[in-house]
């Protein structure tokens, strides 16, 4: 059985897998990494999107060993720790809680992994571009208005403005 | 899925040593067929040979008339490739079109073609623009690379490690997608060179086919007219849930249209 070494939310990772073992089933059952869903499991839905070395991928149609050596970021590991013991919301999750992006969640971490990536490639985008763009991810229960705005608005910060997006997001 | 061996050969030799001694081997590239298949139980290989970090796999370079593809070149490389948007605007175009963002970030130009899936993009260019596809013992033209129906000229345990496009003097890609999965249901693709002009449709048929009656038509003049009353014969076309052979025939001559204007608008 391979062991593989990567690095998870900046964490580095030794596991013992099967050759057949997903990387969504390495995260959300090795790591209990459950914010990462799997949600039709035929490639098409988006729910188990992560960033792998950067990129987002769906971690369904990734094997674990394909993996080794390579970074990995999950829904997890997009906040961060402020001084205060607080967790402070990625800019992109901000636009999505104050956007009202998201009814049931199930979605969400995958849509904002994508969206992080959508920001990233295109600032500014405009509706038509972010449409285009989240073309891999599925949600049955919004009708994807809040989360085009959501991401409408992120687009249009950087981090360091993270905090302005209180005020824009309605 | 059942349980295989893994292996990542770090150098086209060791691809190969790989190949000829384990059990069951397979090729895997960005795995967004392969993997879905295995999940599926259609395929239960016993060893799978990851060639994305094999060196003369790798890499996007235009010279001498060609813009030279590493078979594993991720899509989101190609359609984000500078030399491939300047030279041959319409493979980027397509490739930007293949599945969606996160599926182009492991799916490989060589994955794409030695799969031959009827209902790829990537096989419309290669045959459009006569590119030379090469593995680690040869050098095959387009026009002998698609046999039929998921059935290429390669042989087992041969690799593509290489794509190189002719660069034409225009080009345009239409697809028809389907609506779900984004997969062709039909698409034309077209592109002008020196003393003749290619048509290639995919989509429609078993494989991708070039339509010599359009290109015929084409060549004296590359313009929407010389398509007019141009019909794409029904038989043997595919017919599935998504579409009828009649529709697909239907659906050709107007995608061809488009992709001329489109090619024509580029000047």
């Amino acid at each position: 059985m391979p062991v593989i070494n990567l690095k998870i939310n900046g964490q580095e990772v030794t596991r013992k897998v099967e050759s057949r073992r997903l990387l969504v089933q390495l995260l959300r059952d090795e790591l209990q990494l459950t914010g990462t869903h799997v949600g039709c499991d035929t490639s098409q839905c988006g729910c188990c999107t992560v960033h792998l070395d950067g990129a987002p991928v769906k971690s369904c149609t990734v094997l674990a060993v394909m993996a080794d050596g390579c970074s990995v970021t999950t829904i997890e590991g997009v906040s961060a720790p402020a001084a205060s013991g607080e967790l402070v919301l990625h800019p992109v999750q901000e636009a999505f809680r104050s956007c009202h992006a998201l009814q049931c969640g199930f979605c969400t971490p995958g849509m904002v992994m994508r969206a992080i990536d959508i920001c990233k490639q295109h600032p500014n985008a405009d509706e038509a571009t972010i449409r285009h763009e989240l073309d891999g991810n599925l949600c049955r229960c919004t009708g994807y208005l809040n989360i085009v705005q959501a991401i409408k608005v992120a687009a249009q910060v950087t981090p360091e403005t993270g905090a302005a997006l209180e005020s824009q997001g309605n | 899925m059942y349980d295989f061996e893994y292996r990542r050969p770090i150098t086209l030799t060791a691809a190969e040593e790989s190949f000829s001694k384990e059990f069951e081997p397979r090729w895997l590239g960005g795995g967004h067929t392969l993997i879905p298949s295995l999940k599926q139980r259609l395929l239960a290989p016993g060893t799978l040979i990851d060639v994305r970090f094999i060196p003369e796999l790798q890499g996007i370079a235009c010279d001498q008339g060609y813009v030279r593809v590493g078979a594993a070149s991720r899509h989101a490389e190609v359609a984000a490739s500078g030399q491939v948007a300047e030279f041959i605007p319409a493979l980027a175009q397509l490739v930007r079109g293949i599945g969606d963002a996160q599926v182009r970030n492991m799916g490989t130009l060589g994955g794409s073609l030695a799969n031959a899936d009827p209902a790829a993009d990537y096989p419309a260019a290669v045959l459009a623009c006569k590119a030379v596809l090469h593995t680690q013992y040869r050098q095959i033209a387009a026009d002998d690379f698609f046999k039929g129906m998921f059935e290429t000229a390669l042989q087992p345990g041969e690799i593509l490690t290489r794509v190189d496009f002719q660069i034409p003097s225009r080009a345009g890609y239409i697809k028809f997608p389907n609506p779900a999965s984004g997969y062709v249901m039909v698409g034309a693709f077209v592109a002008c060179f020196e003393a003749e002009v290619r048509v290639a449709i995919n989509g429609a048929g078993p494989c991708v086919f070039r339509w010599q009656e359009a290109e015929q038509a084409l060549v004296s003049e590359f313009s929407i007219d010389r398509l007019e009353g141009l019909t794409l014969p029904v038989a043997n076309l595919n017919a599935d849930l998504h579409a009828s052979a009649d529709y697909r025939a239907a659906l050709a001559p107007v995608l061809l249209r488009r992709a001329v204007e489109q090619a024509m608008s580029r000047g």
